[in-house]
């Protein structure tokens, strides 16, 4: 299996980012009632397809409009990728409407990536909620595919409800390995659920990390970020060692358009992960 | 090595940095207790004479929504505090508490306790500042809860 570092980012060797390239559908798989993985295949010989755990593509449904998107796959499979997404606009909807065999443009992949290699031999808690999985979920696959190389790692998920909770089989085959620590919380329960109701972000108090020792990764709603740096900083550890995937709108994806210019940066090419510490001073402004 | 109740009760994030007298008078309220998964902790209405520190198992904070059945509001784990009706008038239950999974936990006198707090107003304002915070915490989260923040985007 190669290292990540092998396969750079085909957005810094993309000699033509703005045009998309035909992809083909191989599976639409319902996820929940509104979200949904496509599985893509390059169409013709185009050398396979490799991106960093946190990167994002450029969507084009023909006809209807282009979206960014995070990959949701293992991103040592370099033959097929996968997107998960909710149904919230046109775009989606009209991506959730395709079938096997039909086609989509893709650009990318763009922006940074989740520091997977730099936390190696420390602990890695990772909290998340809601659609904020998908992001992850290349990360994930990445620490229990090298799961020797890291300290504990720590998977703290918040959901809707039950009917909610995203990648079941998955996070149930890797807790079943007994040697990561998956906490699922819903913020309402439903008859029959028997597990954690309540807040995600509570769940870090408690968790089994050393902070002086960790490395934090984030993504979910902003509220629901904001609350667990707070309990990071509460228990120590220090801002340059958490991470946090950004949103914003975006749509040229290389920084030429501004649409998700965030402070002094843009989403799509400095982020949309980012450290924590850099764009601390920026991060809990309503204006911005 | 079995440990006192004294041991227990000051290694406790809850009581931490609290003077070694005021420990010994809580742990003085105290004792070791266990449930069964599924069993009742107490009950929405009742007298609330208890609370309770969790220290292994998974409890259900509920409450009887007609229709629908109890309903589980929150649930509390491991180091978390459950119950703080004992410390408010009229000293009832305002929501019901049933074990998830097999829980041993710390009860504690609330009546007893509250009788010390009322002779020793020191000792009554550090259990009231920790149990503050507990209940700011679960305000936030509340919010939280109420914010809907995993829905879908309006």
């Amino acid at each position: 299996m190669a290292p990540l570092s092998e396969h750079p980012p085909m957005a810094t060797a993309a000699k033509e980012p703005m045009l998309p390239a035909p992809f083909r559908i191989e599976k639409v798989g319902q996820e929940t009632v509104d979200t949904f993985t496509v599985d893509l295949v390059p169409v013709g010989d185009n050398g396979g397809f490799s991106f960093l755990p946190g990167q994002f593509n450029m969507i084009y449904v023909f006809g209807v409009g282009e979206v960014p998107i995070s990959i949701s796959s293992d991103p040592e499979n370099t033959q097929r990728f996968q997107h998960t997404t909710r149904v919230v606009g046109a775009v989606t909807r009209g991506m959730g409407h395709l079938k096997k065999g039909d086609t989509l443009g893709i650009r990318g992949p763009f922006g940074t990536h989740w520091p997977v290699e730099q936390a190696e031999g420390r602990d890695v808690v990772v909290v998340t909620g809601g659609i904020g999985l998908a992001p992850l979920r290349p990360a994930l696959y990445y620490l229990m595919g090298h799961r020797e190389k890291f300290h504990r790692i720590v998977l703290l998920y918040g959901a809707r409800t039950p009917e909610d909770i995203l990648f079941r089989r998955e996070l149930e085959r890797w807790r079943s390995k007994f040697d990561v620590d998956i906490q699922v919380t819903v913020d309402r329960g439903t008859l029959g659920w028997r597990g954690n109701v309540g807040v995600v972000t509570t769940m870090i108090g408690r968790a089994p990390f050393d902070p002086a020792n960790t490395v934090a990764l984030a993504c979910g709603p902003e509220v629901m970020m904001r609350f667990a740096l707070m309990e990071f900083q509460r228990r120590g550890v220090p801002s340059e060692r958490i991470y946090l995937s950004m949103e914003r709108n975006m749509k040229c994806a290389i920084g030429f358009c501004g649409h998700c210019q965030y402070g002094p940066t843009f989403i799509c090419k400095d982020g949309p992960v980012f450290r924590f510490d850099r764009i601390e001073s920026i991060f809990n402004k309503a204006e911005i | 090595m079995i440990q006192t109740l004294e041991g227990i009760v000051s290694e406790h994030p809850f009581f931490k940095g609290l003077d070694a007298r005021y420990i010994q008078l809580i742990a003085g309220c105290a004792k070791n207790v266990r449930f069964r998964e599924g069993e009742i902790v107490f009950r929405e209405g009742d007298a609330a004479d208890q609370f309770f520190f969790i220290r292994e198992g998974l409890v259900a904070v509920e409450l009887m929504v007609p229709h629908r059945g109890f309903t589980t509001l929150q649930t509390v784990g491991e180091g978390d505090a459950l119950g703080w009706s004992w410390l408010i008038p009229p000293y009832q239950w305002r929501f019901g508490a049933r074990t998830l999974q097999p829980t041993r936990a710390l009860v504690f006198d609330g009546k007893c306790l509250r009788r010390k707090c009322e002779d020793d107003h020191d000792l009554g304002y550090e259990i009231l500042k920790r149990f503050l915070h507990v209940v700011t915490e679960r305000l936030e989260s509340t919010r939280l809860q109420l914010l809907d923040l995993y829905g879908a985007p309006v």
